[in-house]
């Protein structure tokens, strides 16, 4: 097993100014968007890109919630391992608010297929756009692609892509990794 | 993440503490979900459940119903009143008749103790005991321990009585098996005529006395006597059950702490208990309900994602 790194710590950071900054030319004081991480891993963005957000670019009151897609998952039964959830939290309705869809690793499109339906238990948002950290390239299974990217990356099959966090990983990186 | 370390649920007896977590911490989730503006998740859209009631059931029935439509499960329902069981159709053919129409999961309740094992290493389907007789019922069993977890924090350590009916009670048996499992003290409490022989064995201890038992417990579970089960009178009249078993507000208030109430249903009020303990804020009889489903849901998933 073999790894290159993508993206370190600075380029995240310089990523993560410029994402926030393409959110507010199209959300300006974000009073009907709301931001959703999708779980496990696009919690950490989401969080990140609110705290920024706030503190960086004094906008108040980002609303932001969890989406766990794991009961909408297209592949129950056709994996080895059962399907493991984690928690869902969304406070509040999303019925004629603008969502935006935000995770780390945009890959065959099916969790984004999944979130789609799984977000309808919580109203019909006006709206849903994604944001995504990497865009891996040339491996979608569904017509679905990203409204903000981080970086687009061309990876292989056998390839996998990593993002890391300082909160769980100890440092900010992106990692492709030969298996 | 782990899986269940069994392919049925014939009860509590047959499954560890690890699966019993799991089954929790899957049904954390599911009580989100029934708690969304839309209850419904997609995930058991390609199985098909039949839900087969050799006995009479309210709340059950309808739990595993309702658990299983959040799914997303196709479900068949059936009761044996109005079926060719009364024509002298086994039972395994029944349930093969069934299968052939290309079902996953079975739900049984039925009056004979061993019924849903024997259904499981006969038919070719993943099998969920709904109460085999005066044997077990462990969903109940599950909902009972996951509302305790829920009001006290966790289940290990807790004093636990179970008063009334032991004898004819599968609740009695699956909730002694989990509660333990899960290292809560179990005490039974009830009339010598209504506690079995040697059920000290189970390493549960006997208080015939209700009010002993009740200022010893953190938790009493009421259970209702079960006429329908009884051929001979086991205690002299109902008036005097209820005097020396029964659970009114003013014993309640007379203990020199707060105690959680709890009771699977169906009530007979002014029985097991009154109606203002049944209604008061230290019973968790409704709680109960809600968690059934979500604990039903937890684990018709869990099962159903070992059918391959």
């Amino acid at each position: 097993m073999s790894q290159k790194i993508l993206l370190t710590s600075k380029e995240v950071n310089i990523i993560l100014h410029r994402l926030a900054c393409q959110l507010i030319e199209k959300h300006l004081d974000f009073s009907d968007t709301i931001l959703i991480g999708i779980q496990p891993r696009g919690t950490f963005l989401a969080e990140r890109l609110k705290d920024l957000l706030e503190k960086e670019y004094k906008i108040p009151n980002i609303a932001l919630g969890y989406l766990d897609i794991t009961f909408f998952r297209d592949d129950f039964r056709r994996t080895n391992k059962p399907l493991e959830a984690n928690r869902t939290h969304i406070d509040f309705i999303v019925e004629n608010k603008k969502v935006v869809f935000i995770d780390d690793v945009l890959y065959t499109g099916r969790s984004i297929r999944s979130a789609l339906t799984a977000i309808q238990s919580f109203g019909r948002p006006s709206e849903i756009e994604l944001l995504v950290l990497i865009d891996r390239r040339f491996s979608r299974h569904l017509p679905i692609q990203p409204d903000y990217r981080g970086r687009q990356v061309d990876a292989i099959n056998g390839e996998k892509v990593k993002v890391c966090w300082t909160e769980q990983d100890g440092e900010d990186a992106v990692y492709l990794i030969n298996k | 993440m782990s899986e269940l370390s069994v392919n049925h649920l014939l009860g509590i007896k047959y499954i560890n503490e690890k699966d019993i977590n799991l089954i929790f911490e899957t049904a954390d989730h599911f009580k989100e979900v029934i708690n969304r503006p839309i209850k419904k998740v997609p995930s058991l859209r390609d199985i098909t459940i039949a839900n087969i009631f050799f006995e009479n059931s309210t709340r059950t029935k309808l739990s595993f119903e309702l658990a299983q439509k959040r799914l997303s499960a196709d479900v068949i329902s059936f009761s044996a009143a109005q079926s060719s069981v009364k024509k002298g159709e086994t039972l395994i053919d029944t349930v093969n008749n069934i299968l052939s129409m290309k079902v996953d999961m079975v739900v049984m309740r039925h009056s004979n103790p061993g019924a849903a094992h024997f259904l499981s290493q006969n038919v070719k389907a993943s099998i969920v005991n709904a109460g085999d007789g005066a044997h077990e019922h462990p969903t109940q069993a599950l909902l009972d321990s996951y509302s305790i977890r829920e009001k006290l924090g966790e289940v290990a350590g807790k004093k636990v009585v179970i008063v009334g009916d032991i004898l004819h009670s599968r609740v009695a048996l699956s909730n002694i098996y989990a509660l333990q499992m899960q290292g809560a003290e179990v005490k039974v409490c009830g009339p010598k005529t209504l506690i079995p022989k040697h059920i000290e064995s189970l390493g549960v201890t006997v208080e015939p006395n209700l009010r002993k038992a009740l200022e010893w417990c953190d938790v009493a579970n009421m259970l209702r006597v079960q006429n329908e089960r009884m051929d001979v009178n086991f205690f002299p009249s109902t008036r005097e059950y209820a005097q020396q078993y029964g659970l009114d507000k003013t014993l309640l208030d007379s203990l020199n702490k707060e105690i959680i109430i709890m009771h699977p249903g169906p009530i007979n009020r002014g029985v097991e208990i009154t109606s203002d303990v049944a209604d008061s804020k230290q019973s968790v009889i409704l709680n109960q309900v809600e968690n059934g489903v979500a604990i039903r849901m937890a684990v018709i998933y869990l099962l159903a994602s070992k059918i391959k």
